[in-house]
């Protein structure tokens, strides 16, 4: 009754936003669609991280896991050139002990200098240092390995998985959040990607067939980095390769070497989802307040009174 | 703005003051006592919504411009440093970058809130063409600060596009190369872009000043479409919108804030966290979902006579924004409202629909299913304006408008019309 000349607009454009949601609800649940899909590539699913939703964190314990996964085998090859050893022992990550990470710097040597008589020298690592790479350069890298191995400490924000249209559109909602596609994309090209080539399919020497990369006919120059830890039947190499006592697992291993990598690109993301806890908060009861002053300042200002 | 003030300051240095520079009368009569139509819907908030984000980009973008290193070699790492060096560069990086989107999704809101209720029509043509001038203005300056963080998107949206003036006949290469600063987009370019997205904002800012002088010369439509005729037709700014803004800006803020602090990277592209690299070409260059629209009409406009279809996309993408400035005698209704014209409403959601379409085929692979369904999007975008907008008001009959904003608000048939409001006086209505 009030207010009548609002009605056709607001009421077009709620029912829109309403029939928006409804479509991105459904299709949301339809985004883990199954398999292969009609070009043979393998879609990523979606896996549970800890670091989900608005409450979401990262497990301390997985981190470091995943760390030992990192150290041991990827930075054999993959740089992680933003990445600085303090970060292990900052609140927010693997919370590493600094005694810890000043000994794990302390295993590298570091180009540096030049010193008073003009010389570059080697130096133990500082906790300040960045993460140094094997390789001196990106040609040494690719000579060595046939490619150059994209660098770590972004990788899981520079990869990620796409549903399409209108999946996309649940994402940015709760609970459809797209951050956990970067680790989801890792996750299933390492674990789930090196399959069997189809048959009659020929793998060039030096190039190894996965179903999930995209864009290279399935072809990528990494072997398969779980073969370095685990036999042909899954079987680990060293059963004692966790010291926590975590079965040591393709899937366990897998998993936690793609949530320490979302970490590594995203070290900020506790303090983050718990700020943005507080600021809705905050604005909700902001606005809820602003609400009621504006209801009482703006009382009876179209109110039709009684007909006399 | 609104005729001579009658603001009289308290105390005696405000009287000093006032006499030397009158600001406070200003203010009193722009933004406290200064008339507003009392049916203003929530659609008419975006214009605080679209102030509070300008004031929200510049001072986000101050700060990071304080870290961020305009330099080939460096600029990527030192958004990366930003990221996670510097105190809460994380939360300034990330309200700048989605504060871009949320710029882009007030104004499309407040275009269309103004092209529905026909707010360019007379008197307000110029108000609307320095609207046109901003929305050019953000688009150069969005375009230009998503190059600066010199990822693999940054690097190849800028080469797309800075190779669209290539089209232009003759002088074409010279153009692309003077924009350059060489033989490619490489660091002059960057260093030059850094420059214009520094300067642009506060050039924006000029402009809404502008903007918001040539609003308060007739004062703002509203949704009857018809102008205030008394004093029972308007409330003061002060407090009835005041409040109002303030509670829907709030609003916004929470929406911004979910994108911010949850799904932070929802609207970048995941390939701009990979460094510029000149020698691979992305899968796909995709611009911000903003230009999508735009970037659909540029790749599906064919040859036209003698114009070849890359001159011809280029010239249809910029006709597509500047066929906006000539709205006012291009819609030859008499009414303002789309409320009042049921024909014009089913065309403007047809529009938007274009709008919607254009923008999902700028965001595909180039296939001939896309270029045949923008083909179809851009001939109902341009027909929306060139031909629906100037037949309809000839065509259309129009409903019944309201005789005036207190009729519309109250309905013509309540007989006695109580209006209470600073300025309103009981009225008798037949
Ligand atoms: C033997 C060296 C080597 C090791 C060890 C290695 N990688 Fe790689 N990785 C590469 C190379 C080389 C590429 C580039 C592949 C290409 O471009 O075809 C690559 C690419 C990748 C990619 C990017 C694929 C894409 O989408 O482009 C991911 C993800 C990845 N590696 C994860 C890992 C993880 C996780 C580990 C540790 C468990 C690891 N890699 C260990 C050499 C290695
Ligand atoms: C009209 C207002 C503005 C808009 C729409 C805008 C838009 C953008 C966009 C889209 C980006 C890229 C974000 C990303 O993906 O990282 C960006 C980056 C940047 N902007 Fe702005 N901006 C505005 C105002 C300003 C102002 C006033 C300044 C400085 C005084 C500024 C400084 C920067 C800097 C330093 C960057 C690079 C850092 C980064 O990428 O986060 N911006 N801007």
């Amino acid at each position: 009754m009030k207010m009548r000349m609002k009605a056709p607009a607001l009421r077009a454009f709620a029912a829109t936003l309403v029939a928006g949601a409804l479509l991105v609800g459904v299709a949301g649940t339809g985004a883990r669609a199954e398999g292969l899909n009609s070009e043979g590539y393998l879609i990523p699913q979606r896996q549970n991280w800890s670091f989900a939703g608005v409450f979401g964190h990262y497990d301390r314990a997985q981190l470091q896991r995943g760390f030992k996964v990192f150290h041991d085998v990827c930075s054999n090859c993959h740089a992680a050139s933003h990445l600085t050893f303090r970060e292990l022992s900052e609140p927010g990550g693997p919370e590493f002990t600094p005694a810890q990470v000043k000994a794990l710097a302390a295993t590298y040597k570091i180009q540096d200098g030049p010193n008073d008589s003009g010389d570059m020298f080697k130096r133990p690592g500082k906790p300040s240092d960045t993460w140094p790479w094997t390789f001196p350069n990106d040609e040494a890298a690719k000579s060595a390995l046939g490619a150059v191995p994209p660098d770590m400490s972004l990788l899981a924000k520079a990869r990620t998985v796409q549903y399409g249209f209108p999946y996309f559109l649940a994402e940015g909602l709760p609970f459809f959040e797209d951050e956990e596609q970067g680790p989801d994309y890792i996750y299933a090209l390492i674990k789930e990607g090196y399959t069997n080539p189809p048959k009659g399919f020929k793998v060039p020497t030096g190039l190894y067939y996965n179903s999930v990369i995209q864009g290279s006919n399935h072809l990528i120059r990494m072997p398969s980095p779980l073969a370095m830890i685990f036999d042909n039947n899954g079987k680990p190499n060293n059963p004692k390769f966790y010291t926590d006592g975590t079965p040591v697992t393709p899937d366990q291993v897998a998993r936690d070497v793609s949530a320490f990598l979302m970490w590594a690109a995203e070290p900020k993301l506790e303090e983050r989802k718990r700020m943005g806890f507080n600021v809705l908060v905050f604005l909700g009861v902001f606005a809820s307040l602003l609400y009621f002053v504006k209801k009482k300042i703006w009382a009876g200002v179209h109110d039709i009174p009684p007909a006399a | 703005m609104s005729g001579p003030s009658t603001y009289v300051p308290k105390s005696a240095i405000g009287k000093w003051f006032e006499q030397r520079l009158p600001i406070g009368g200003l203010i009193h009569s722009s933004f406290v006592v200064f008339p507003n139509p009392r049916n203003l819907n929530y659609f008419w908030t975006f214009g605080a919504i679209l102030a509070f984000m300008l004031v929200a980009q510049i001072a986000t973008g101050v700060a990071l411009a304080m870290h961020y290193i305009p330099d080939a070699r460096f600029a990527f790492n030192s958004v990366e440093n930003i990221m996670r060096d510097v105190n809460y560069g994380w939360l300034l990086r990330y309200l700048h970058a989605n504060g871009a989107t949320m710029f882009f999704l007030a104004v499309y809101i407040h275009m269309l809130r103004g092209l529905y209720y026909g707010s360019y029509k007379a008197p307000r043509e110029v108000l609307w063409i320095l609207g046109v001038i901003i929305f050019l203005l953000m688009m150069a300056t969005a375009f230009m600060g998503y190059v600066l963080p010199w990822g693999q998107m940054s690097f190849w949206g800028a080469t797309v596009i800075t190779n669209l003036f290539s089209a232009i006949p003759l002088v074409g290469n010279f153009i692309t190369t003077w924009l350059w600063g060489g033989f490619s987009v490489g660091d002059p370019t960057l260093n030059r872009f850094f420059a214009l997205h520094y300067l642009l904002p506060f050039m924006i800012a000029g402009v809404v000043i502008l903007h918001i002088w040539a609003l308060h010369v007739p004062g703002s439509n509203n949704p009857a479409g018809v102008e205030p005729k008394t004093s029972k037709d308007t409330l003061p700014f002060h407090p009835y919108f005041t409040i109002k803004d303030t509670f829907a800006v709030v609003c916004f803020a929470i929406f911004f804030a979910w994108f911010v602090f949850f799904v932070p990277n929802y609207f970048g592209h995941a390939d701009n966290y990979n460094p510029a690299n000149p020698l691979v070409t992305p899968q796909e260059i995709v611009p911000e979902w903003y230009f999508l629209p735009y970037y659909a009409i540029l790749r599906s406009t064919p040859n036209i006579l003698f114009i070849p279809a890359k001159l011809a996309g280029v010239l249809a993408m910029f006709g597509s924004i500047a066929v906006f400035a000539f709205l006012p005698w291009l819609d030859t209704s008499k009414v303002r409202s789309g409320s009042y014209r049921p024909v014009f409403r089913v065309f403007f959601w047809v529009f938007v629909l274009c709008g919607i379409g254009l923008g999902y085929i700028g965001s595909q692979p180039v296939t001939e299913g896309t270029i045949l369904a923008g083909r179809i999007l851009l001939l109902g975008y341009f027909a929306f304006f060139l031909i629906v907008l100037p037949l309809l008001g000839l065509l259309e009959t129009p409903l019944q408008v309201p005789a005036s904003i207190a009729d519309a608000v109250l309905g013509a048939h309540g007989s006695t019309a109580m209006l209470k409001g600073a300025s309103a006086e009981p009225s008798v209505k037949g």
